[in-house]
C-alpha cells in the first residue's frame, strides 16, 4: 500500500499491524455503510423482488417506479415545505445572531454578559423540555399547522449554539481592524457590512449548513405542531408514506432516500464545506 | 470604537432576544405552571398543585423514566467513545486507502434520525428483514429474533442504532482531534523504539483529552433529546421498555393528554439539561471563553 512521505510517523514499508487497522477498518466499513446501501439497493425493487429475492443482493432488476410513485404521492410538495421552512429559519437564526454576537463582542456591559450567560444556559436545553408550552402557544396564536408555526420556535432553538460560534469566531477578529474603522466614523452596521461578515464568513458559511440540517431533520416540531399533507415537511412524510405503505418497504425506502438529497448532493459536490458545518464549532 | 451599551446596539439585540424569550424561556417558564394543571390541552383546566408531582412519582413513571435515560446514557456513552476514538485516530493516518474508507464512514451523517429508524426497523424485521435472513443463511439463531419487539433487549438495540447513527460524528471529531497532535511527538516515541499500543496509550489518548471530553458532553446531554429514533421504532414499547423521558413526556402529554403530567417530566428534563449544560461551562473549554469575554 503506497504511503504518503510526508508522514513522519508512517513508514513507507507497512509493519504487519497495519495490515490488522485495515481489515478493522473495513469491517467498519462494512457496518456503516451498508445499512445505507441496502437502502438504496430495496429502493430500486420491485414489491415481487423484495419480497422474492435475496435481501443482501442488489436487485436483478432495478426500477426506478418507486420513486415516482412517492413524486406522485405529493412528495415535491412537502420537499418544498422543507425547504421553505429550513431556509428561512436559517436565514432568520444566523442574522439574529450576528448582530447579538457583534454587541457581546463590541460592548461591556454587565446586562449584555447576563444575556450571552443566558443563551450559554440555553446550549443544552432540549427542545422536548418546552415542546408542550409551544404547543399551547402556536395554537393560541393561530399558527398550528402552517409552516410559520414551525419557522419561529425552530430559530429560538437555532440561536444558542449560532450565537455562540459567531462570538467565538467575531471575538478573533483583531481590534485594531475595529479601532481603524472607527476613526474613519463608520456606524455599526458598515463595520458589520464591511468588517465582520466578510471576516467572518467561513463561519456564517459552516453554521448555516449546521442550523439548515438541524431544521431539516427535526421531527419533534412538525410531529406536534402540523397536522395536514398542505403542511407536511419531509420528516413527516417518511412516516407518512411507511404508515401508508405499510407492506410496500421499497417505496419507504425511496422515501428515506429522497429524504436526505440536500444533503447527499452536498456531499458529493462540497464534502468539505458539509463536513465542517456538521462539526459546528464543535471541533475548535 | 467605544465599547458601551447605546440604543443602536440594544435594537442588535433585540431579534435574537426576542425570538429566545417568547419561543424558549417564558414556554420554561409556563411549563412550570402547567406541572400544577389537570388540563387536557383544549378543554378548561383546574388549578391541582402539586398532585401531578405526586403521582408521576408516585405511580413510577418518573422514576421509571429516569432510570431507563441514565441507562441509555450510560449505554450510549460505552457504545459510542471507544469505537469513535479508534475510527478517528485511524482515520487521521495519512494511507490513502483510509481517506477513502473515511468517505464512506460519514454517509450515515446525511440521515435524519427519522431516516435511520425507518431503515433499520426494516433491517431487523423479524423474521424476514436483512438481519434475520444474514443470520439465516449463515445459520445462526432461530431466524426469527425480534430485535426490537423483545422487552429484555429493546433498550439495548436501541442503543446501537443511536451508536450507529452519533459515532460517525464522534469519528469526525476525533479525526479533528488527532490530527492536530504535533508529529514531533510520534517522532520522538518512535526513536525510543515504541510499538503502537505504548504509542497510542502514552501519545495520542493524553493529547485527545479535551476531544474526549467534548465528545463525552455532547453524547450525554445528547442522550436527553433521543425521541425521534425511539418514536419511529419502538414507540417507547414494548410495554413501557423504551419509554426514556422525552418519550414519556410526548406519550404523557400528547397520547394521554394529561398536560400537567407531560410538563412534570418536561421540567425534570430541562433540569437535567441545565445541570448537565452547567457541567459543560464548567469542563469543557467554553469556561476560557467566558472568561476571555471579560477581558475584552
Amino acid at each position: 500500500m503506497p504511503t504518503s512521505s510526508s508522514g513522519l510517523h508512517r513508514r513507507a514499508r507497512s509493519p504487519w499491524y497495519n495490515y490488522l487497522f485495515t481489515a478493522l477498518g473495513a469491517v467498519w466499513l462494512l457496518i456503516a455503510f451498508y445499512p445505507v446501501l441496502y437502502m438504496l439497493m430495496t429502493s430500486l425493487r420491485s414489491q415481487q423482488g423484495f419480497l422474492l429475492g435475496t435481501p443482501w443482493l442488489p436487485p436483478l432488476h432495478p426500477i426506478l417506479e418507486n420513486y415516482l410513485t412517492v413524486l406522485q404521492a405529493g412528495f415535491a410538495h412537502y420537499f418544498w415545505n422543507s425547504v421553505v421552512v429550513s431556509v428561512v429559519t436559517v436565514v432568520l437564526v444566523v442574522g439574529c445572531s450576528l448582530l447579538l454576537a457583534y454587541v457581546i463582542v463590541r460592548t461591556r456591559n454587565r446586562v449584555v454578559n447576563v444575556v450571552f450567560s443566558v443563551f450559554l444556559v440555553g446550549l443544552s436545553l432540549p427542545i422536548q423540555a418546552a415542546i408542550i408550552p409551544i404547543y399551547v402557544l402556536i395554537t393560541k396564536m393561530g399558527m398550528y399547522d402552517k409552516l410559520i408555526g414551525l419557522i419561529l420556535p425552530s430559530v429560538a432553538f437555532g440561536l444558542p449554539l449560532t450565537v455562540l460560534i459567531l462570538v467565538n469566531f467575531v471575538r478573533d477578529i483583531p481590534n485594531e481592524l475595529y479601532e481603524s474603522m472607527g476613526l474613519d466614523g463608520a456606524g455599526e452596521f458598515t463595520v458589520l457590512r464591511h468588517l465582520v461578515i466578510p471576516l467572518a464568513m467561513p463561519a456564517l458559511v459552516s453554521v448555516s449548513i449546521y442550523d439548515f440540517i438541524q431544521v431539516w431533520n427535526n421531527f419533534l416540531f412538525p410531529l406536534v405542531l402540523t397536522q395536514s399533507s398542505a403542511s407536511r415537511v419531509v420528516p413527516l412524510a417518511i412516516t407518512s408514506f411507511q404508515g401508508q405503505y405499510t407492506m410496500n418497504v421499497p417505496v419507504t425506502m425511496a422515501v428515506v432516500v429522497l429524504s436526505a438529497l440536500p444533503l447527499i448532493l452536498a456531499y458529493i459536490f462540497g464534502r468539505r464545506y458539509l463536513l465542517r458545518g456538521l462539526l459546528a464549532g464543535f471541533g475548535k | 470604537m467605544q465599547t458601551g451599551l447605546n440604543w443602536k446596539r440594544v435594537l442588535m439585540m433585540l431579534p435574537a432576544v426576542l425570538f429566545f424569550a417568547f419561543f424558549a424561556l417564558i414556554p420554561l417558564v409556563t411549563a412550570v405552571y402547567y406541572s400544577g394543571l389537570s388540563w387536557n390541552g383544549i378543554g378548561p383546566s383546574q388549578w391541582v398543585g402539586v398532585q401531578n408531582w405526586t403521582s408521576v412519582f408516585q405511580d413510577g413513571t418518573a422514576g421509571h423514566a429516569i432510570l431507563l435515560t441514565v441507562e441509555i446514557m450510560v449505554l450510549s456513552w460505552i457504545f459510542q467513545t471507544p469505537l469513535s476514538l479508534l475510527i478517528g485516530v485511524f482515520l487521521a493516518g495519512e494511507q490513502k486507502h483510509r481517506a477513502v474508507f473515511g468517505v464512506f464512514y460519514f454517509v450515515p451523517l446525511l440521515f435524519s434520525a427519522v431516516a435511520i429508524g425507518v431503515t433499520w426497523e426494516n433491517i431487523l424485521m423479524p423474521g424476514y428483514g436483512l438481519l434475520d435472513s444474514l443470520l439465516q443463511s449463515v445459520g445462526i439463531g432461530s431466524g426469527e429474533e425480534n430485535w426490537l419487539g423483545n422487552s429484555r433487549i429493546a433498550l439495548v438495540v436501541l442503543a446501537m442504532l443511536i451508536a450507529w447513527q452519533f459515532i460517525p460524528f464522534h469519528s469526525l471529531l476525533y479525526q479533528g482531534g488527532a490530527k492536530q497532535i504535533p508529529d514531533s511527538l510520534y517522532e520522538a516515541a518512535k526513536i525510543d523504539g515504541a510499538n503502537p499500543w505504548t504509542t497510542f496509550f502514552s501519545i495520542t489518548l493524553p493529547q485527545l483529552k479535551y476531544t474526549i471530553i467534548t465528545s463525552s458532553i455532547l453524547i450525554l446531554t445528547g442522550s436527553l433529546t433521543y425521541f425521534d429514533l425511539i418514536y419511529v421504532t419502538t414507540e417507547g414499547g414494548p410495554g413501557n421498555s423504551t419509554t426514556i423521558l422525552p418519550m414519556d413526556m410526548y406519550k404523557e402529554a400528547f397520547l394521554d393528554q394529561s398536560i400537567g403530567r407531560g410538563s412534570v417530566l418536561a421540567i425534570i428534563l430541562a433540569v437535567a439539561g441545565v445541570v448537565l449544560s452547567l457541567v459543560i461551562l464548567r469542563f469543557s473549554r467554553f469556561t476560557q471563553m467566558e472568561s476571555q469575554l471579560e477581558g475584552v
